[in-house]
């Protein structure tokens, strides 16, 4: 592989690479984080019961 | 009473499901193939534009557009465009958005049979025999030979495989959004990353297994797919490239004949080449499902006030990295470490898959078992794939009859079947399933796609458009997207569009000086000098069921109206 293919690979997998770790630790420790599994259990659910979960 | 709504149980859920509908064959089998067809590097420069231009832009706009519909109670696109435009011709603009993954399902759950059968085959060991003729088992497996020779039900044929690959999938459907496709998806997808990455190991310390054969070592497999700059020795006889070299003085004195030509891979004219484009744009298109009517379905089941512009990127960016940094590593190089370039050429996504792969795999130590783990791998992303194609059908279904969620799995259950069974019977050349993806899976969704972004950006209006995805965001959209949602993305994906009808349509040959139209196959089967009847009747097929859509549609305009006139009464 050459200088060239090195860095084209090493920049296309680093760039999806980090901006997928960055986007799932946002996520994760984001506010919308707090709501999951909780329900995952219940369906269907009252249309009134959606916003309230 | 109140109306029962389903919902995700987490948002976490829903990213999964949306990466899991967009990570699929594709992203293990196409790409790595189109990047290393048209040199690593200026395809990666045009692959990593068009996911700017094209794959986000439309990412965030089908979730926004879904969000918007579900808030006001319409889970389908026509549903959707329904509430949107409120125009009595808008719900028919939503109609390719239950007819295209309906279609797709058809044929996409043949080919998931195809991969769950290839990775029983591999454990019993029927795919690790070396010398093996596995175009000649492909064949035989799909039907390719001829109609309804693959309607067989034992262990190295296709049928028993559709008919549990059909029950699975209904099973998971007919359990809901929460309790069937959530739950798959978050059980599936790290285990697809996980199985992932344990192959990639695996092709990564293959270093070079056969010492008679130096060059055919792990470095230069990578190097064949992401060196930015390389020349192809193609033969003169059969127009195949036959070998790839990182510069001229490294070729060969056997290949220094009349007999071969030398193709130059230099970065700036290869990014001259429209084809280049037109091949990073739909790869981008494709595998992200934009335009399928999965993302703007799924996200109408969040809630009004649930983030969509770092859910959409989160989902984007899980399919990037299975696809650039796992798929990008191990197909090609695995196959040319053992085969070398000529193992690889002019191979397509199912050739690579389903008859170099197997080669590769009789070739390596503990094959059979890499095998096996290789095509559960293809069927998890192809199974996460499939469920998201029902579930527009079945909104559609349950918001446009009125129908219950169990009435609507069976009379999706009933059309699919005959359009499974329809592709299952017609393998020969695996010709009805090759029309369907043409016409279907690739010539609607860029209608669709466009027909999205269009109405996203000048429907809606590209400032209330904005105002409402970021209503609960957990991040900004640069506002540089404002002018790249309402102008270059439609203006991109038109341009794509027309090249690609120029190319598989017309037979354009790119040439400005002297240009010739050749109309190619999939015009010639349908109004050529000599029809394909299977080509013929599977577009009749098509229509028909897009006029069933029609009529449904039709009904569910009805019955939205009525429920518009009483929400203004009260």
């Amino acid at each position: 592989m050459t200088l060239g293919g090195w860095i084209n690979m090493l920049l296309s997998v680093g760039f999806v690479t980090v901006l997928f770790i960055y986007c799932v630790t946002r996520v994760l420790r984001g506010p919308g984080s707090r709501a999951e599994h909780e329900l995952a259990h219940v369906e269907p659910l009252d249309e009134d019961e959606t916003e309230t979960r | 009473m109140t109306a029962t709504k389903e919902a995700w149980s987490s948002r976490l859920g829903v990213i999964l499901a949306v990466a899991g509908s967009a990570v699929g064959l594709g992203n293990f089998l196409r790409f790595p193939g189109l990047a290393a067809q048209y040199g690593g590097g200026a395809f990666m420069i045009a692959y990593f534009i068009s996911l700017l231009l094209i794959g986000i832009p439309i990412c965030w706009t089908e979730w926004t557009l879904g969000r918007f519909g579900g808030r006001h109670g319409y889970h389908s696109t026509s549903g959707i465009f329904h509430a949107l435009l409120k125009k009595p011709w808008a719900k028919y603009l939503g109609v390719i958005g239950f007819v295209v993954p309906v279609i797709i399902y058809m044929y996409y759950v043949y080919i998931e049979a195809w991969a769950l059968g290839y990775a029983v085959n591999a454990l019993v060991g029927n795919l690790s025999i070396e010398g093996k003729d596995y175009g000649e088992f492909f064949g035989a497996f799909t039907g390719a030979a001829s109609d309804g020779v693959a309607l067989k039900f034992g262990l190295q044929d296709v049928g028993l495989f559709v008919i549990i690959v059909y029950l699975l999938n209904f099973f998971f459907i007919y359990r809901g959004i929460s309790r069937g496709i959530e739950i798959v998806c978050k059980f599936a997808m790290p285990a697809l990353i996980g199985i992932a990455i344990i192959i990639l190991l695996r092709v990564l310390t293959l270093g070079t297994p056969d010492p008679s054969k130096p060059d055919q070592n792990v470095m230069n497999g990578l190097g064949y797919l992401w060196n930015p700059g390389a020349v192809a020795v193609m033969s003169v006889e059969t127009g195949a490239e036959v070998a790839r070299y990182p510069d001229a003085a490294g070729i060969p004195a056997e290949y220094q004949t009349e007999a071969y030509t030398f193709n130059e891979l230099d970065l700036i004219r290869s990014l001259m080449n429209p084809q280049l484009w037109l091949a990073a744009a739909g790869q981008i298109f494709f595998s992200l499902s934009v335009g399928f009517g999965v993302i703007i379905t799924y996200a109408s089941y969040l809630r009004s006030r649930d983030d969509v512009v770092l859910s959409g990127l989160t989902a984007t960016s899980a399919n990037e990295f299975c696809e650039v940094g796992l798929g990008g590593l191990i197909t090609v190089p695995a196959a040319f470490v053992f085969l070398g370039t000529a193992g690889i050429v002019g191979q397509g996504t199912f050739g690579l898959g389903f008859n170099v792969l197997p080669q590769v795999f009789a070739l390596m130590p503990a094959g059979h078992l890499f095998a096996a783990i290789f095509f559960v791998l293809l069927f998890i992303a192809a199974v996460t794939s499939s469920l998201s194609m029902l579930q527009p059908g079945i909104a559609f279904l349950e918001e446009g009859l009125g129908i219950e969620r169990k009435a609507s799995v069976a009379l999706l259950g009933v059309m699919t079947a005959i359009g499974t069974l329809f592709v299952w019977y017609f393998s020969a050349n695996l010709k009805a399933l090759d029309t369907m993806d043409f016409w279907v899976g690739t010539v609607m969704l860029f209608v669709q796609a466009t027909i999205l972004v269009i109405i996203f950006g000048w429907g809606l209006g590209i400032e209330r458009g904005w105002q409402i995805a970021h209503e609960g965001a957990e991040m900004r959209i640069p506002d540089l997207f404002k002018v790249v949602i309402k102008y270059i993305t439609p203006l991109y994906l038109l341009t794509i569009f027309g090249l690609f009808l120029l190319q598989n349509v017309f037979g354009w040959n790119y040439s400005l000086s002297d240009p010739q139209f050749n109309p190619t196959g999939y015009v010639n089967d349908l109004v050529g000098d000599s029809p394909d009847k299977v080509a013929r009747l599977t577009v009749g097929f098509i229509i028909i069921m897009t006029g069933f859509a029609l009529v449904f549609v039709n009904i569910a305009g009805k019955t939205w109206s009525r429920r518009d006139a009483a929400e203004i009464a009260d």
